[in-house]
């Protein structure tokens, strides 16, 4: 009686002996999407901490070259040699920070996690199509952690030949100590990844396609819904040419085909290789590569595009335009690729069709920009947590995105090319804007996931630090790059014409520092609130329309969501502030339309 | 009132744990193109794994182009098994392909005997598919190991160009003398490492064809009330068959 008298509270105590679950079921090998998703979650929180504290460590380098730093040799061992990091070290760290953020965080810990959570709350499902292979999906994406995490420990170093291992960089073993082991262990590790990634993107793409609910029309469909299942489809369509590409350089690297490689000379000793071409492993790798930043990017917007809605009380200014902006996006996204390689000897003429294409790009990219500043404007504006982490998202993506139309143009792009000016950039546009997108989902679901809030003052004080910092790290970079200053070096000694940045290195630095202690606040909130944070005690605490708001309290311990019946949708997820004059400025979608509306018509 | 209500909320409760663990008899009422939440999601496997195909054929092709020279086909793929040297150009690659065409066939017989529930008849189509396949495999094996005798690795290519541009084959007794690969070696690289992953495919598929048969011998399709399993492996199989075919063309043909 007592827990039933909360409303949405369903005592699941009768249907023990039908599920009678175990921690090892519950928890570990459960195949519930919700519980997945947390397993997704965690384990990118876990690899974002990684990434995070590895970019400290080869910031430090680049801040203070001279010094030496005996607790980090303590604490991190042969990398720290005397104090120092070795120039091995910093490769394999540069290295190990872009796959790790790239693949382990901003796709599997995004895409793994919201889509896993949301799409069936917000569609109407019990689960996801195929729960086994959602789950089988975790757990490769598990052991490909495993392996990248192994090779971190290697006694001849981790992979170091940038996170989009260019051969022959990556399929000489002589070239580096990395390309030995570290590099045969990050390829294995990827090859798990890449299975992991599309095995989840088939269930996502199937299960928006299969299991609406009734009344779900796909113009229905909250924008992250839309988000995450475009987001399925271009890394459906581009992880299988990065397969290709891994699969053709583990040839070269253990069957010494020469696919890769042409004539080439190591300590003036001539290798057997030849008649293969370096390009054409750039040409593949781009070709997931640049879709990959969508991939990383698109769950972001979609969870801007719900959270701001929700947060100013608005319909999302512009419903059809943002999901054919996204198509657009999904489209154009896989013809832009070699922007990547305008200085790698391409045809100048192909490189204008990219060129094109490339600006082409921000048409769609600006249309999101533009409703979700009309989507806020004279809103009514809850400012939570997820809702500032929101605007700093849109904020990250002009400032990011902006640099992105100059730099499309090749002519500009061949000047500041591989410097610190495209660090900036897509640190800015995907890098920390997927973040933004990311902590502002974790704050406003969180209390689906965990049926407790966040702490709100611990809240506002992550964010203000991290965007603040955020600004700091990255805005002086795009000085550095624009006069000149490279990417990856280890060291700017030899080349006194940049000695004038050493003092913003160490601001960079410092901020860095910051930044990345900032994270922790998040972290203890995080669990600390999955304990001892504020019940939930209603079911629609944001006053949101869509699904997942129907589901009880206590949704995670249901595999099935929903106790009763599926709920049946009317109307879409944005009906906010309809009618002035009434009490509630929201209305559900599982509410029929009122014969007001039906009046009215004009409905979704 | 309170307790009525209570009441019908744990009668609901039970009623959804009640229902199998998967959710498409509730749900799945947006078929997608006609087809179930498992067949679309099979055509989305195949349409990613055509991407991979299309990278690793494309990667081919830019080399090949690149490429000065290339060794003829016809002259490459001459010999039959039992006919010891005699000139057949491309006449084992032809009896393979078909196999594995043929092996389609047989899967589709085997389809349109699950609509018809007729359990034997899919039994007996599946197992001739699985031997086309195990067929395919088997002329797979002997070929690579025919051009692996004769001095054929992944990074040495023992065809290579004559004064006009003819194809010449070194001697195995030259070998040793040659480390060097003396013909393209990639000719090599891109036909063990394609035709291998494409291989792969095909064991994967005789598998996957296996695991169909034994369900379908004990019965466990007849039970479900549907043979679509012995559909979406079959479709894996056509695809398979396809790349073959493009395979084929890449190959051996041009």
């Amino acid at each position: 009686m007592t827990t039933d008298t909360i409303p949405g509270q369903f005592s699941m105590a009768h249907t023990a002996h039908h599920h009678k679950q175990t921690f090892l079921t519950k928890y570990i090998f459960s195949t519930d999407h919700k519980t997945i998703a947390k397993q997704f979650l965690l384990t990118g929180m876990f690899w974002a901490m990684v990434g995070g504290l590895f970019s400290v460590l080869f910031r430090i380098q680049l801040a203070w070259p001279d010094a030496t730093f005996p607790l980090l040799e303590t604490l991190f061992g042969h990398w720290f040699e005397g104090g120092r990091l070795s120039t091995e070290a910093y490769y394999g760290l540069v290295t190990m920070h872009g796959t790790i953020m790239v693949f382990f965080v901003l796709t599997a810990g995004m895409s793994g996690t919201y889509s896993n959570f949301l799409i069936p709350l917000q569609i109407g499902a019990r689960d996801m199509a195929s729960p086994m292979v959602n789950a089988i999906s975790y757990w490769l994406f598990f052991i490909a952690s495993v392996v990248m995490l192994a090779s971190l420990f290697l006694p001849t170093g981790m992979a170091s030949a940038g996170w989009t291992i260019y051969p022959p960089l990556s399929v000489l073993p002589q070239a580096s100590p990395g390309s030995g082991m570290g590099m045969s262990l990050w390829l294995c590790s990827m090859v798990f990844f890449i299975a992991s990634q599309i095995m989840g993107g088939l269930n996502y793409i199937s299960t928006v396609l299969n299991l609406r609910t009734k009344g779900m029309t796909m113009f229905r469909m909250p924008l992250t819904v839309w988000a995450l299942f475009f987001t399925a489809i271009i890394g459906l369509l581009s992880f299988p040419v990065l397969f290709a590409s891994v699969v053709l350089l583990i040839f070269d690297r253990g069957l010494h085909t020469s696919f890769y490689l042409s004539d080439l000379y190591v300590g003036g000793q001539a290798l057997s290789y030849s008649g293969g071409n370096p390009i054409l492993f750039q040409h593949l790798f781009w070709f997931l590569g640049h879709p990959e930043v969508y991939i990383a990017v698109m769950p972001a917007m979609g969870i801007v595009s719900e959270i701001l809605s929700v947060n100013s009380r608005k319909p999302v200014f512009g419903y059809h335009m943002m999901v054919y902006s996204l198509l657009g996006i999904v489209v154009m996204s896989i013809l832009v690729w070699a922007h990547h390689m305008f200085v790698s000897g391409m045809n100048p003429f192909l490189g204008s069709v990219f060129m094109l294409f490339s600006m082409l790009i921000a048409v769609p990219s600006s249309i999101k920009v533009f409703n979700w500043l009309t989507t806020i404007w004279r809103g009514n504006i809850q400012m939570t947590p997820a809702a500032l982490f929101c605007l700093g998202f849109v904020s990250m993506f002009i400032s990011g995105g902006l640099t992105g139309i100059w730099m499309g143009n090749a002519t500009i792009d061949i000047q500041i090319h591989d410097t610190y000016f495209i660090i900036a950039h897509f640190h800015l546009v995907m890098g920390v804007a997927a973040f933004f997108g990311m902590f502002a989902g974790v704050y406003h679901w969180f209390p689906k996931f965990y049926g407790r809030f966040m702490n709100e003052t611990l809240g506002y004080v992550h964010f203000i630090i991290t965007f603040v910092g955020a600004y700091l790290i990255f805005w002086p970079m795009h000085y550095l790059g624009m006069s000149g200053v490279p990417r990856r070096y280890y060291s700017f000694h030899e080349f006194r014409a940049f000695a004038e940045y050493d003092n913003m290195n160490i601001l960079i630095t410092t901020a860095s520092i910051v930044v990345f202690f900032t994270q922790f606040i998040f972290v203890i909130n995080f669990f600390w609130s999955i304990y001892k944070g504020r019940k939930m005690k209603t079911m629609n605490p944001w006053e949101a329309n869509s699904l997942e708001w129907t589901t009880p309290i206590n949704v995670n311990d249901i595999h099935g969501n929903w106790p009763g019946d599926l709920p049946t949708v009317y109307r879409w997820s944005y009906d906010f502030s309809k009618f002035e004059d009434e009490e509630r400025d929201f209305i559900p979608q599982t509410e029929p339309l009122s014969q007001r509306e039906i009046e009215l018509g004009n409905n979704h | 009132m309170a307790e009525e209500i209570i009441e019908q909320e744990q009668e609901q409760v039970a009623q959804h744990f009640s229902l199998p663990d998967t959710n498409n008899e509730e749900g799945g009422e947006h078929s997608f193109l006609g087809a179930s939440f498992g067949k679309s999601m099979m055509w989305l496997f195949l349409l990613s794994d055509a991407f991979t195909f299309t990278g690793l054929l494309l990667g081919y092709g830019a080399i090949r182009v690149k490429s000065e020279w290339w060794p003829d086909p016809n002259l490459v793929f001459n010999s039959m098994p039992f006919l010891h040297g005699k000139d057949v150009p491309l006449g084992f690659v032809t009896i393979m392909t078909t196999i594995l065409i043929l092996s389609s066939v047989f899967i589709v017989r085997a389809v349109q005997e699950g609509h018809r529930m007729n359990r034997k008849g899919v039994a007996i189509w599946l197992i001739w598919g699985i031997i086309g396949g195990l067929a395919f495999l088997g002329c797979q094996a002997w070929e690579w190991s025919h051009l692996i005798h004769s001095g054929m690795r992944p990074f040495y290519n023992v065809y290579y160009a004559g004064a006009d541009g003819q194809t010449l084959k070194l001697a195995a007794a030259e070998i040793a003398n040659h480390p060097a690969s003396p013909g393209p070696s990639m000719f090599a690289g891109s036909f063990f490492g394609i035709t291998g992953f494409h291989g792969l495919h095909v064991t994967i598929g005789v598998i996957l064809n296996t695991v169909a048969l034994i369900q379908t011998l004990l019965g466990t399709y007849h039970k479900r009330g549907h043979y679509e399993m012995v559909e979406k492996f079959g479709l894996y199989w056509h695809f398979v068959d396809l790349v073959w075919v493009f395979v084929f063309l890449f190959f051996y043909l041009i």
